[in-house]
């Protein structure tokens, strides 16, 4: 590998642990966070108390000091947090990555914790649990007031306008989502850690209610409660520790605008033309400094609030054309085992959990160890994606 | 009106449009330096970075940009309007804006329809701009 990037042969994944996913756990975001970074660090063989760095989404509401506090950690030298909800689920890990690369510290954690099911038991808080736009009340002082006022709270709603626009550019067809949605929720369907055990029909679908058209409800990620840690060390130490490392090739990130302000997403995004917005300004540096190319990549986890971010994120990531997405969802290309690029072995956001696609993450390293529940063969390179529509980045994983 | 609308409360940079809609005008700022008009308001201009602008008047004249069907309200003050429209347009101006189509079923929009502002008082206290088909002479002016 000719990877240039700091973080290559610096970083490696040492160890993923998880909460159940469930629709409500009961339980504080803490509680879960603390149970996932114990999960990881048991994956690995390492002790709890030696992580001396804590990288998250800079919304997260479990704070550095809780866990310090909570876990017994003797000190930490690294603290990170990376913005926009969806658009880090990879850069969390990435951030582990450039700070164990640098030498900044040698074994940080990087998790997420959500308690967001409608029913959780923290619901009453204005950031956890339920839907963040029910509690935005009826006096809005930010972004909401140039949405809200005319129907559009939910970031399905968003997504929809963003979706039909594609379509209406590209011949993208809401069926191809859909058939992304049967995909993955037939990945679910093995695995034992998803919340969607049931695989559906592309019938099923056309059957199934229209949430904010042309998205319908299988298309849309789950709400449910869940949290899980990946350890981030120095390559020298994970080859110390129990489980085989996973490896960086490279990480990137990219701004640009986001869905919850539609009018600069539109200005100039939403023509997914050669302008150098997120998601191809993050492609280009990352198989640039990896030194690898989408063709060299044999798994892709893409995060996906709902399954119109697919076929955006195969053209941005370069696996295809522009307005090539949606036909190549229908070639079966993204459908394990017979797909050139598995996506999402997991079950992805619809199927697995939401875990704000940093669960992602766990599944890509569990395709380099050979122990996805829908293992596409020979793995060697995984690519991890933030959301498409949100200041984002992308982590490149090897075994 | 339901008293849970959600309603904006702008601050003192987001204030004027809404003070326009209220009067029944659409305007936005636009940049002295460089001339761009830009949507939603911001104490920049996001093409010359120039702080010096002007809330200043524009055509009302549009096009579907995009558009979905909501389906279950997503909040209760929606329930009683499903399944209803939201657009994006872009107005003739260049910039984008979230609204809805009145005037029209919500089988027949169409991404590329010429649209054009009407002010639609939803109370005493805010009035918002939605848009409706053009009428033939101006989109035979465009």
């Amino acid at each position: 590998m000719n990877s240039t990037d700091i973080v290559h042969e610096r970083a490696a994944i040492a160890g993923i642990g998880q909460t159940a996913y469930a629709k409500n756990l009961g339980r504080t975001e803490l509680d879960l966070a603390c149970e996932a970074i114990v999960a990881a660090c048991d994956d690995a063989g390492f002790p709890v108390a030696d992580i001396d760095g804590i990288s998250c989404y800079s919304m997260e509401q479990v704070t550095e000091v809780a866990l310090i506090t909570t876990l017994g950690i003797k000190n930490v030298s690294y603290m990170a947090g990376t913005p926009s909800g969806g658009g880090g689920a990879a850069s969390v890990v990435g951030l582990a990555a450039l700070a164990v690369a640098s030498g900044q510290a040698d074994s940080v954690i990087a998790f997420r914790s959500r308690n967001r099911s409608k029913a959780a038991s923290y619901g009453a808080d204005p950031l956890q649990g339920g839907r963040p736009w029910a509690k935005a009340g009826t006096r809005l002082s930010d972004w909401r007031q140039w949405h809200h006022p005319f129907g559009v709270a939910a970031p399905v709603q968003e997504m929809a306008l963003i979706a039909r626009r594609h379509m209406a550019l590209f011949g993208t067809k809401a069926e191809h989502f859909g058939m992304q949605a049967v995909a993955q929720r037939f990945h679910a369907s093995r695995n034992p850690n998803a919340i969607m055990r049931n695989a559906i029909t592309l019938d099923e679908w056309r059957e199934s209610r229209p949430i904010a058209e042309p998205i319908r409800l299988p298309d849309c990620s789950l709400e449910n409660d869940g949290a899980l840690a990946v350890l981030v060390t120095t390559p020298e130490r994970a080859r110390d520790l129990r489980q085989p490392p996973v490896y960086f090739l490279a990480q990137a990130q990219g701004g640009g605008p986001i869905h919850v302000g539609l009018a600069d997403y539109f200005r100039t995004s939403a023509s997914w033309d050669e302008r150098d917005h997120a998601g191809r300004h993050i492609a280009k540096q990352l198989f640039a400094r990896a030194g690898v190319t989408p063709d060299d990549v044999d798994v892709a986890m893409f995060f996906d609030h709902f399954t119109m971010a697919i076929p955006l994120s195969l053209e941005q990531y370069g696996f295809c054309p522009l307005g090539e997405g949606g036909p190549m969802i229908e070639s079966g290309a993204t459908r394990w085992p017979d797909g050139s690029l598995p996506v999402n072995t997991h079950g992805g956001s619809n199927g697995e959990a939401f875990i704000h696609g940093v669960n992602d993450t766990p599944e890509a390293v569990r395709q380099l160890r050979g122990t996805s529940t829908c293992q596409a063969e020979g793995a060697e390179i995984a690519l991890v994606t933030g959301a498409i529509t949100d200041p984002s980045g992308a982590i490149l994983l090897r075994r | 009106m339901r008293d849970d609308y959600p309603k904006p409360a702008p601050s003192e940079g987001d204030a004027p449009f809404w003070e326009w809609c209220q009067r029944h005008e659409l305007r936005i700022q636009r940049c002295d330096d460089c001339g761009a008009f830009r949507f939603h308001p911001r104490p920049r201009c996001p093409e010359c970075q120039s702080a010096r602008y002007q809330w200043t008047p524009v055509s009302g004249s549009a096009t579907v940009a995009s558009f979905t069907i909501c389906h279950p309200p997503v909040l209760p003050a929606y329930a009683d309007r499903v399944p209803y429209n939201a657009v994006v347009v872009q107005l003739a101006e260049g910039p984008f804006m979230v609204s809805n189509l009145v005037d029209v079923d919500n089988d027949a929009i169409e991404v590329g329809m010429p649209v054009e502002v009407t002010f639609v008082e939803i109370d005493e206290e805010l009035t918002i701009p939605q848009f409706r088909p053009a009428t033939v002479s101006q989109s035979a002016a465009r």
